[in-house]
Protein backbone atom coordinates (compact mmCIF):
# COMPACT_ATOMS: atom_id res chain seq x y z
CA UNK A 1 0.00 0.00 0.00
CA UNK A 2 1.69 3.24 -0.80
CA UNK A 3 2.59 5.29 1.98
CA UNK A 4 -0.05 8.53 1.38
CA UNK A 5 -2.41 6.26 1.47
CA UNK A 6 -1.44 4.46 4.65
CA UNK A 7 -0.96 7.91 6.09
CA UNK A 8 -4.89 8.57 5.46
CA UNK A 9 -6.15 5.84 6.69
CA UNK A 10 -4.55 6.20 9.66
CA UNK A 11 -5.69 9.49 10.15
CA UNK A 12 -9.25 8.41 9.25
CA UNK A 13 -8.66 6.02 11.84
CA UNK A 14 -7.75 8.44 14.46
CA UNK A 15 -10.54 10.72 13.08
CA UNK A 16 -13.40 8.41 13.60
CA UNK A 17 -11.73 7.27 17.18
CA UNK A 18 -11.83 10.69 18.54
CA UNK A 19 -15.57 10.93 16.82
CA UNK A 20 -16.64 7.86 18.74
CA UNK A 21 -15.33 9.65 22.10
CA UNK A 22 -17.55 11.67 21.66
CA UNK A 23 -20.30 10.09 20.35
CA UNK A 24 -23.98 11.64 21.88
CA UNK A 25 -22.74 15.05 20.09
CA UNK A 26 -21.86 13.65 16.87
CA UNK A 27 -24.52 11.76 16.07
CA UNK A 28 -27.20 14.62 17.35
CA UNK A 29 -25.09 16.84 15.27
CA UNK A 30 -25.00 14.25 12.09
CA UNK A 31 -29.17 13.96 12.73
CA UNK A 32 -29.73 17.78 12.69
CA UNK A 33 -27.80 18.12 9.59
CA UNK A 34 -29.15 15.00 7.46
CA UNK A 35 -32.34 16.55 8.34
CA UNK A 36 -31.65 20.23 7.01
CA UNK A 37 -30.11 18.50 3.96
CA UNK A 38 -33.21 15.97 3.65
CA UNK A 39 -35.87 19.26 4.04
CA UNK A 40 -33.63 21.33 1.67
CA UNK A 41 -33.35 18.84 -0.94
CA UNK A 42 -36.57 17.53 -0.75
CA UNK A 43 -38.25 21.33 -1.17
CA UNK A 44 -35.56 21.10 -4.32
CA UNK A 45 -36.62 18.41 -5.82
CA UNK A 46 -40.13 18.42 -5.55
CA UNK A 47 -40.43 21.99 -7.27
CA UNK A 48 -38.24 20.78 -10.02
CA UNK A 49 -40.06 17.63 -10.54
CA UNK A 50 -43.40 19.42 -10.05
CA UNK A 51 -42.11 22.42 -12.84
CA UNK A 52 -40.95 19.22 -15.38
CA UNK A 53 -44.11 18.05 -14.49
CA UNK A 54 -46.76 20.67 -15.66
CA UNK A 55 -43.95 21.69 -18.32
CA UNK A 56 -44.56 18.13 -19.94
CA UNK A 57 -48.17 17.52 -19.10
CA UNK A 58 -49.52 20.84 -20.53
CA UNK A 59 -47.09 20.97 -23.80
CA UNK A 60 -50.50 19.59 -25.76
CA UNK A 61 -52.71 22.27 -24.29
CA UNK A 62 -54.83 24.29 -26.83
CA UNK A 63 -51.95 26.68 -28.59
CA UNK A 64 -54.36 29.67 -27.76
CA UNK A 65 -57.58 30.52 -26.15
CA UNK A 66 -60.22 33.03 -26.53
CA UNK A 67 -62.20 34.57 -23.71
CA UNK A 68 -64.72 37.41 -23.31
CA UNK A 69 -64.31 40.03 -20.80
CA UNK A 70 -67.34 41.91 -19.21
CA UNK A 71 -66.85 44.50 -16.88
CA UNK A 72 -63.22 42.81 -16.23
CA UNK A 73 -64.73 39.63 -15.81
CA UNK A 74 -64.66 36.03 -17.85
CA UNK A 75 -68.17 35.78 -19.41
CA UNK A 76 -69.19 33.52 -22.22
CA UNK A 77 -68.74 34.01 -25.48
CA UNK A 78 -72.13 35.29 -27.33
CA UNK A 79 -72.94 33.62 -30.94
CA UNK A 80 -71.53 34.83 -34.03
CA UNK A 81 -67.89 35.06 -32.42
CA UNK A 82 -66.86 31.20 -33.44
CA UNK A 83 -67.62 32.63 -37.12
CA UNK A 84 -65.68 35.78 -37.03
CA UNK A 85 -62.37 34.18 -35.50
CA UNK A 86 -62.63 31.92 -38.77
CA UNK A 87 -62.35 34.83 -40.92
CA UNK A 88 -59.10 36.25 -39.31
CA UNK A 89 -56.19 34.91 -41.67
CA UNK A 90 -53.62 32.45 -39.67
CA UNK A 91 -56.52 30.62 -37.45
CA UNK A 92 -56.52 27.09 -38.86
CA UNK A 93 -59.28 25.96 -36.51
CA UNK A 94 -61.97 27.01 -33.86
CA UNK A 95 -63.72 25.21 -31.29
CA UNK A 96 -65.85 26.63 -28.71
CA UNK A 97 -65.43 24.92 -25.09
CA UNK A 98 -68.20 24.01 -22.57
CA UNK A 99 -66.86 24.03 -18.72
CA UNK A 100 -67.90 25.30 -15.49
CA UNK A 101 -68.10 25.23 -12.18
CA UNK A 102 -70.68 23.11 -9.76
CA UNK A 103 -70.44 23.25 -6.05
CA UNK A 104 -71.13 19.84 -4.38
CA UNK A 105 -72.76 20.70 -1.16
CA UNK A 106 -72.81 16.81 0.12
CA UNK A 107 -69.07 16.55 -0.14
CA UNK A 108 -68.45 20.47 -0.01
CA UNK A 109 -66.47 20.17 -3.00
CA UNK A 110 -65.62 22.21 -6.45
CA UNK A 111 -66.24 20.09 -9.42
CA UNK A 112 -64.93 21.38 -13.01
CA UNK A 113 -67.87 20.08 -15.31
CA UNK A 114 -66.55 20.08 -19.18
CA UNK A 115 -68.34 18.72 -22.33
CA UNK A 116 -65.71 16.86 -24.46
CA UNK A 117 -64.12 17.71 -27.48
CA UNK A 118 -66.23 16.69 -30.88
CA UNK A 119 -62.96 14.92 -31.35
CA UNK A 120 -62.59 13.05 -28.26
CA UNK A 121 -61.69 9.29 -28.37
CA UNK A 122 -64.20 8.37 -26.12
CA UNK A 123 -67.67 10.77 -25.70
CA UNK A 124 -69.89 10.32 -23.31
CA UNK A 125 -73.78 9.42 -23.58
CA UNK A 126 -76.47 11.34 -22.95
CA UNK A 127 -77.48 10.80 -19.26
CA UNK A 128 -74.15 9.53 -18.44
CA UNK A 129 -71.34 11.06 -16.78
CA UNK A 130 -67.32 10.09 -16.70
CA UNK A 131 -65.75 11.28 -13.62
CA UNK A 132 -62.16 12.07 -11.89
CA UNK A 133 -60.90 9.71 -9.59
CA UNK A 134 -60.72 11.96 -6.25
CA UNK A 135 -64.41 13.04 -6.98
CA UNK A 136 -65.45 9.40 -7.32
CA UNK A 137 -63.40 8.47 -4.25
CA UNK A 138 -64.88 12.10 -2.28
CA UNK A 139 -68.42 10.57 -3.08
CA UNK A 140 -68.08 6.72 -3.30
CA UNK A 141 -69.11 6.43 -7.24
CA UNK A 142 -68.13 3.49 -9.29
CA UNK A 143 -69.27 2.80 -13.03
CA UNK A 144 -72.77 2.27 -12.83
CA UNK A 145 -73.56 4.11 -10.11
CA UNK A 146 -76.32 7.30 -10.30
CA UNK A 147 -75.18 10.46 -8.86
CA UNK A 148 -77.54 13.22 -8.36
CA UNK A 149 -76.59 16.83 -8.99
CA UNK A 150 -79.02 19.72 -8.00
CA UNK A 151 -78.28 22.49 -10.34
CA UNK A 152 -78.07 26.07 -9.85
CA UNK A 153 -81.75 26.78 -11.30
CA UNK A 154 -83.20 24.36 -8.40
CA UNK A 155 -83.69 21.34 -10.71
CA UNK A 156 -82.66 18.24 -9.90
CA UNK A 157 -80.73 15.88 -12.45
CA UNK A 158 -79.46 12.37 -12.52
CA UNK A 159 -76.56 10.95 -14.29
CA UNK A 160 -75.01 7.50 -14.42
CA UNK A 161 -71.27 7.01 -13.90
CA UNK A 162 -70.63 5.84 -17.47
CA UNK A 163 -66.71 5.71 -16.09
CA UNK A 164 -64.11 6.74 -13.95
CA UNK A 165 -60.67 8.62 -15.35
CA UNK A 166 -57.52 7.18 -15.26
CA UNK A 167 -56.10 7.49 -11.98
CA UNK A 168 -52.67 8.10 -13.84
CA UNK A 169 -54.13 11.31 -15.25
CA UNK A 170 -55.61 12.28 -12.17
CA UNK A 171 -53.13 15.79 -11.49
CA UNK A 172 -55.04 17.13 -14.21
CA UNK A 173 -58.20 15.21 -14.31
CA UNK A 174 -58.82 14.51 -10.17
CA UNK A 175 -62.24 16.95 -10.18
CA UNK A 176 -63.48 16.44 -13.67
CA UNK A 177 -67.39 15.70 -14.24
CA UNK A 178 -67.45 15.01 -18.50
CA UNK A 179 -70.82 14.97 -19.87
CA UNK A 180 -72.69 16.02 -23.40
CA UNK A 181 -73.24 19.40 -24.49
CA UNK A 182 -77.08 18.57 -24.36
CA UNK A 183 -76.75 17.98 -20.85
CA UNK A 184 -74.21 20.53 -19.86
CA UNK A 185 -76.87 23.64 -21.29
CA UNK A 186 -79.58 21.95 -19.32
CA UNK A 187 -77.66 21.41 -16.54
CA UNK A 188 -76.22 24.99 -16.01
CA UNK A 189 -79.48 26.78 -18.84
CA UNK A 190 -76.75 27.75 -21.30
CA UNK A 191 -77.94 28.58 -24.56
CA UNK A 192 -77.31 27.16 -27.65
CA UNK A 193 -74.48 29.06 -29.76
CA UNK A 194 -73.18 30.54 -26.54
CA UNK A 195 -69.45 28.87 -25.00
CA UNK A 196 -67.08 29.52 -22.36
CA UNK A 197 -64.27 30.03 -24.10
CA UNK A 198 -63.14 29.51 -27.43
CA UNK A 199 -59.45 27.17 -28.18
CA UNK A 200 -57.82 27.91 -31.16
CA UNK A 201 -55.15 26.39 -33.58
CA UNK A 202 -52.71 28.59 -35.81
CA UNK A 203 -51.30 27.10 -39.13
CA UNK A 204 -47.54 28.31 -38.39
CA UNK A 205 -46.78 28.07 -34.84
CA UNK A 206 -44.45 31.10 -35.32
CA UNK A 207 -47.51 33.67 -36.40
CA UNK A 208 -49.10 32.52 -33.01
CA UNK A 209 -48.80 35.99 -31.54
CA UNK A 210 -49.73 37.67 -34.34
CA UNK A 211 -52.83 36.23 -35.37
CA UNK A 212 -53.34 36.71 -31.16
CA UNK A 213 -53.10 40.32 -31.77
CA UNK A 214 -54.92 40.52 -34.43
CA UNK A 215 -57.96 38.77 -32.23
CA UNK A 216 -57.54 41.30 -29.99
CA UNK A 217 -57.70 44.07 -32.83
CA UNK A 218 -60.99 41.90 -34.33
CA UNK A 219 -62.80 41.49 -30.92
CA UNK A 220 -61.48 44.56 -28.28
CA UNK A 221 -63.62 42.26 -25.78
CA UNK A 222 -61.67 39.39 -26.37
CA UNK A 223 -58.81 38.14 -24.03
CA UNK A 224 -56.35 35.80 -25.68
CA UNK A 225 -54.32 33.07 -23.55
CA UNK A 226 -51.31 31.47 -25.48
CA UNK A 227 -49.79 27.70 -24.95
CA UNK A 228 -46.53 30.03 -23.75
CA UNK A 229 -48.40 31.56 -21.25
CA UNK A 230 -49.98 28.68 -19.57
CA UNK A 231 -46.51 27.01 -19.59
CA UNK A 232 -45.04 30.10 -18.24
CA UNK A 233 -47.56 30.68 -15.11
CA UNK A 234 -47.19 27.04 -14.20
CA UNK A 235 -43.22 27.87 -14.13
CA UNK A 236 -43.96 31.34 -11.91
CA UNK A 237 -46.09 29.28 -9.40
CA UNK A 238 -43.66 26.49 -8.87
CA UNK A 239 -40.95 28.65 -8.26
CA UNK A 240 -43.40 31.19 -5.95
CA UNK A 241 -44.41 28.12 -3.69
CA UNK A 242 -40.58 27.13 -3.57
CA UNK A 243 -39.74 30.60 -2.29
CA UNK A 244 -42.21 30.34 0.68
CA UNK A 245 -41.30 27.31 1.57
CA UNK A 246 -37.65 28.06 1.61
CA UNK A 247 -38.38 31.27 3.78
CA UNK A 248 -40.32 29.57 6.21
CA UNK A 249 -37.22 27.16 6.40
CA UNK A 250 -35.18 30.03 6.53
CA UNK A 251 -35.65 29.99 10.46
CA UNK A 252 -34.36 26.50 10.63
CA UNK A 253 -31.33 26.78 8.20
CA UNK A 254 -30.24 29.49 10.74
CA UNK A 255 -30.24 27.72 14.00
CA UNK A 256 -28.48 24.95 12.02
CA UNK A 257 -25.84 27.66 10.21
CA UNK A 258 -25.22 28.80 14.07
CA UNK A 259 -25.11 25.19 15.40
CA UNK A 260 -23.02 24.21 13.08
CA UNK A 261 -20.87 27.05 13.38
CA UNK A 262 -20.26 26.60 17.32
CA UNK A 263 -20.07 22.75 16.95
CA UNK A 264 -16.95 23.25 13.89
CA UNK A 265 -15.45 26.37 15.40
CA UNK A 266 -15.94 26.46 19.09
CA UNK A 267 -12.99 24.67 20.49
CA UNK A 268 -13.55 23.01 23.55
CA UNK A 269 -10.58 22.44 25.86
CA UNK A 270 -10.66 19.16 25.83
CA UNK A 271 -10.70 19.18 22.07
CA UNK A 272 -7.45 21.83 22.46
CA UNK A 273 -5.78 19.83 24.68
CA UNK A 274 -5.85 16.55 22.60
CA UNK A 275 -3.96 18.91 19.74
CA UNK A 276 -1.63 20.13 22.49
CA UNK A 277 -1.05 16.33 22.77
CA UNK A 278 -0.97 15.54 19.28
CA UNK A 279 1.65 18.40 18.52
CA UNK A 280 3.87 17.46 21.62
CA UNK A 281 4.63 13.97 20.40
CA UNK A 282 5.60 14.51 17.17
CA UNK A 283 2.34 15.48 15.13
CA UNK A 284 2.72 18.22 12.39
CA UNK A 285 0.34 21.21 11.30
CA UNK A 286 -0.36 19.56 8.51
CA UNK A 287 -1.24 16.56 10.13
CA UNK A 288 -3.96 18.05 12.84
CA UNK A 289 -5.44 20.15 9.55
CA UNK A 290 -5.74 16.58 7.74
CA UNK A 291 -7.11 14.64 10.88
CA UNK A 292 -10.09 17.49 11.33
CA UNK A 293 -10.77 17.80 7.52
CA UNK A 294 -11.19 14.39 7.11
CA UNK A 295 -14.04 14.36 10.62
CA UNK A 296 -15.79 17.63 8.31
CA UNK A 297 -15.74 16.12 5.56
CA UNK A 298 -16.58 12.51 6.81
CA UNK A 299 -19.32 14.03 8.55
CA UNK A 300 -21.07 16.28 5.87
CA UNK A 301 -20.68 13.68 3.47
CA UNK A 302 -22.54 11.39 5.31
CA UNK A 303 -24.82 13.93 6.12
CA UNK A 304 -25.68 15.36 2.14
CA UNK A 305 -25.96 11.68 0.99
CA UNK A 306 -28.12 10.35 4.12
CA UNK A 307 -30.30 13.22 3.80
CA UNK A 308 -30.77 13.57 -0.48
CA UNK A 309 -31.60 9.92 -1.06
CA UNK A 310 -33.72 10.34 1.91
CA UNK A 311 -35.47 13.09 0.26
CA UNK A 312 -35.57 11.12 -3.09
CA UNK A 313 -37.31 8.22 -1.75
CA UNK A 314 -39.90 11.10 -0.17
CA UNK A 315 -40.40 12.65 -2.98
CA UNK A 316 -40.49 10.24 -6.21
CA UNK A 317 -41.31 7.24 -3.90
CA UNK A 318 -43.37 8.18 -1.30
CA UNK A 319 -45.73 10.91 -3.01
CA UNK A 320 -44.37 14.14 -1.10
CA UNK A 321 -46.31 13.03 2.05
CA UNK A 322 -44.72 15.36 4.59
CA UNK A 323 -45.88 18.55 2.14
CA UNK A 324 -49.38 17.05 0.97
CA UNK A 325 -51.34 19.06 3.65
CA UNK A 326 -49.52 21.99 3.15
CA UNK A 327 -50.47 21.75 -0.87
CA UNK A 328 -53.90 20.68 0.25
CA UNK A 329 -55.41 23.98 1.71
CA UNK A 330 -58.61 23.43 1.84
CA UNK A 331 -59.36 21.15 -0.85
CA UNK A 332 -61.72 18.51 -0.43
CA UNK A 333 -60.60 16.95 -3.33
CA UNK A 334 -56.80 16.61 -3.72
CA UNK A 335 -55.49 14.62 -6.69
CA UNK A 336 -52.90 11.40 -5.63
CA UNK A 337 -50.23 11.85 -8.25
CA UNK A 338 -46.66 10.26 -8.18
CA UNK A 339 -43.89 12.43 -9.86
CA UNK A 340 -41.84 11.91 -12.46
CA UNK A 341 -38.16 11.59 -10.99
CA UNK A 342 -36.47 14.19 -12.35
CA UNK A 343 -33.63 15.88 -11.12
CA UNK A 344 -31.50 19.07 -12.11
CA UNK A 345 -27.74 18.47 -11.43
CA UNK A 346 -27.27 21.97 -11.06
CA UNK A 347 -28.99 22.36 -7.64
CA UNK A 348 -28.05 18.99 -6.69
CA UNK A 349 -24.33 20.24 -7.09
CA UNK A 350 -25.30 23.83 -5.60
CA UNK A 351 -26.91 21.56 -2.69
CA UNK A 352 -23.57 19.49 -2.12
CA UNK A 353 -21.90 22.99 -2.19
CA UNK A 354 -23.20 24.87 0.21
CA UNK A 355 -23.96 21.81 2.69
CA UNK A 356 -20.63 20.20 2.49
CA UNK A 357 -18.19 23.11 1.56
CA UNK A 358 -19.00 25.24 4.68
CA UNK A 359 -19.08 22.92 6.92
CA UNK A 360 -15.41 21.27 6.65
CA UNK A 361 -14.66 24.68 6.34
CA UNK A 362 -15.90 25.81 9.52
CA UNK A 363 -14.02 22.79 10.96
CA UNK A 364 -10.54 23.10 9.42
CA UNK A 365 -9.94 27.02 10.12
CA UNK A 366 -10.47 27.16 14.07
CA UNK A 367 -8.08 24.00 14.28
CA UNK A 368 -5.70 25.79 12.04
CA UNK A 369 -5.20 28.43 14.56
CA UNK A 370 -5.42 25.99 17.44
CA UNK A 371 -2.47 23.83 15.56
CA UNK A 372 -0.02 26.86 14.96
CA UNK A 373 -0.05 28.07 18.53
CA UNK A 374 2.73 26.30 21.09
CA UNK A 375 1.77 22.78 22.37
CA UNK A 376 2.47 23.74 25.42
CA UNK A 377 0.07 26.27 25.43
CA UNK A 378 -2.56 24.55 23.62
CA UNK A 379 -2.52 22.02 26.57
CA UNK A 380 -2.99 24.34 29.07
CA UNK A 381 -5.82 25.73 27.48
CA UNK B 1 -3.64 -3.30 6.64
CA UNK B 2 -7.29 -1.35 7.44
CA UNK B 3 -8.72 -1.38 10.45
CA UNK B 4 -12.37 -2.45 10.85
CA UNK B 5 -13.43 0.71 12.17
CA UNK B 6 -12.47 2.43 8.76
CA UNK B 7 -13.54 -0.32 6.82
CA UNK B 8 -17.36 -0.17 8.23
CA UNK B 9 -16.95 3.10 7.16
CA UNK B 10 -15.87 3.22 4.04
CA UNK B 11 -18.56 0.53 3.46
CA UNK B 12 -21.34 2.83 4.80
CA UNK B 13 -20.11 5.94 2.36
CA UNK B 14 -19.83 3.06 -0.09
CA UNK B 15 -23.28 1.83 0.33
CA UNK B 16 -24.63 5.63 0.61
CA UNK B 17 -23.12 7.04 -2.68
CA UNK B 18 -24.64 3.51 -4.79
CA UNK B 19 -27.90 4.87 -3.08
CA UNK B 20 -27.09 8.37 -4.59
CA UNK B 21 -25.87 6.55 -7.78
CA UNK B 22 -29.01 4.55 -7.56
CA UNK B 23 -31.06 7.44 -7.64
CA UNK B 24 -29.37 8.97 -10.69
CA UNK B 25 -30.10 6.00 -12.43
CA UNK B 26 -33.79 5.56 -11.36
CA UNK B 27 -34.05 9.20 -12.87
CA UNK B 28 -32.75 8.61 -16.08
CA UNK B 29 -35.23 5.21 -16.65
CA UNK B 30 -38.50 6.44 -15.65
CA UNK B 31 -40.59 6.59 -17.79
CA UNK B 32 -42.68 9.68 -18.99
CA UNK B 33 -46.07 9.72 -18.07
CA UNK B 34 -47.87 10.07 -21.20
CA UNK B 35 -51.93 9.65 -19.16
CA UNK B 36 -52.26 12.92 -18.34
CA UNK B 37 -50.53 14.47 -21.33
CA UNK B 38 -52.76 12.84 -23.88
CA UNK B 39 -55.95 13.52 -21.59
CA UNK B 40 -54.84 17.36 -21.71
CA UNK B 41 -54.56 17.15 -25.34
CA UNK B 42 -58.05 14.95 -25.88
CA UNK B 43 -59.68 17.07 -23.42
CA UNK B 44 -58.24 20.61 -24.12
CA UNK B 45 -57.30 21.26 -20.44
CA UNK B 46 -55.22 24.03 -19.53
CA UNK B 47 -53.89 23.54 -15.65
CA UNK B 48 -53.01 21.38 -12.89
CA UNK B 49 -56.20 20.33 -10.70
CA UNK B 50 -53.72 21.45 -7.37
CA UNK B 51 -56.39 23.46 -5.34
CA UNK B 52 -59.76 23.25 -6.64
CA UNK B 53 -61.52 25.91 -3.54
CA UNK B 54 -61.62 28.75 -6.04
CA UNK B 55 -61.38 28.96 -10.04
CA UNK B 56 -58.48 31.41 -9.26
CA UNK B 57 -56.66 28.55 -8.11
CA UNK B 58 -57.85 25.94 -10.12
CA UNK B 59 -57.27 27.43 -13.16
CA UNK B 60 -54.30 30.14 -12.39
CA UNK B 61 -53.65 30.07 -16.41
CA UNK B 62 -57.33 30.86 -16.95
CA UNK B 63 -57.98 33.82 -14.16
CA UNK B 64 -57.67 36.80 -14.69
CA UNK B 65 -56.69 39.50 -12.25
CA UNK B 66 -59.34 40.44 -10.16
CA UNK B 67 -60.70 37.09 -9.59
CA UNK B 68 -58.80 36.54 -5.85
CA UNK B 69 -61.40 40.21 -4.76
CA UNK B 70 -64.16 39.16 -6.65
CA UNK B 71 -66.60 40.03 -3.50
CA UNK B 72 -65.80 43.75 -3.80
CA UNK B 73 -62.69 45.85 -4.69
CA UNK B 74 -60.95 46.27 -1.39
CA UNK B 75 -62.33 42.71 -0.45
CA UNK B 76 -59.37 40.73 0.95
CA UNK B 77 -59.03 36.66 -0.53
CA UNK B 78 -59.86 34.07 1.44
CA UNK B 79 -58.58 30.74 -0.06
CA UNK B 80 -55.36 29.77 1.96
CA UNK B 81 -54.03 28.36 -0.68
CA UNK B 82 -53.98 31.51 -2.68
CA UNK B 83 -51.19 32.51 -0.27
CA UNK B 84 -49.13 29.28 -2.03
CA UNK B 85 -50.03 30.48 -5.86
CA UNK B 86 -48.34 33.21 -7.15
CA UNK B 87 -51.29 36.19 -8.43
CA UNK B 88 -51.98 35.54 -11.91
CA UNK B 89 -48.83 37.36 -14.20
CA UNK B 90 -50.25 39.76 -16.76
CA UNK B 91 -50.96 38.29 -19.89
CA UNK B 92 -49.08 39.38 -22.66
CA UNK B 93 -50.45 42.90 -24.18
CA UNK B 94 -50.79 42.10 -27.77
CA UNK B 95 -52.55 45.01 -29.31
CA UNK B 96 -52.86 47.76 -27.26
CA UNK B 97 -49.83 48.89 -24.95
CA UNK B 98 -52.27 50.49 -23.38
CA UNK B 99 -54.81 48.26 -22.50
CA UNK B 100 -55.43 46.84 -19.48
CA UNK B 101 -52.61 43.99 -18.70
CA UNK B 102 -55.60 41.85 -18.79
Amino acid sequence: MPAWLTRQQALIDFTLASLARRKLKNLGLLLVYTLIVFLLASVMLFGHALRREAAAVLKDSPEVIIQRMVAGRHDLIPPGYLDRLGHIRGVQSQQGRLWGYYYDPVVKANYTVMVPGPDAASPVATGRVVVGAAMARARGLAPGNLISLRAYSGRLFSFTVADVLDHDSELVSADLVLMTEADFRAFFEITAGHYTDIVLSVANPQEVRNVAAKISAALPDSRPILRDEVLRTYESVFNWREGIVLVLLAGALLAFAIFAWEKASGLSAEEKREIGILKAIGWETGDVLKMKFWEGALVSLTAFLLGYVAAYLHVFHFASALFEPVLKGWAVLYPRFELTPAVDGLQVATLFFFTVFPYTVATTVPIWRAAITDPDAAMRG
Amino acid sequence: MWSRRVQRTLALLAALAAAFLLTCADTALAPEDQAAARLVARLRLTDLCLFTEARYTRHPSQADLHSPFQDHPLALEHFPSGSLLTPPIPHARLADPAASAD
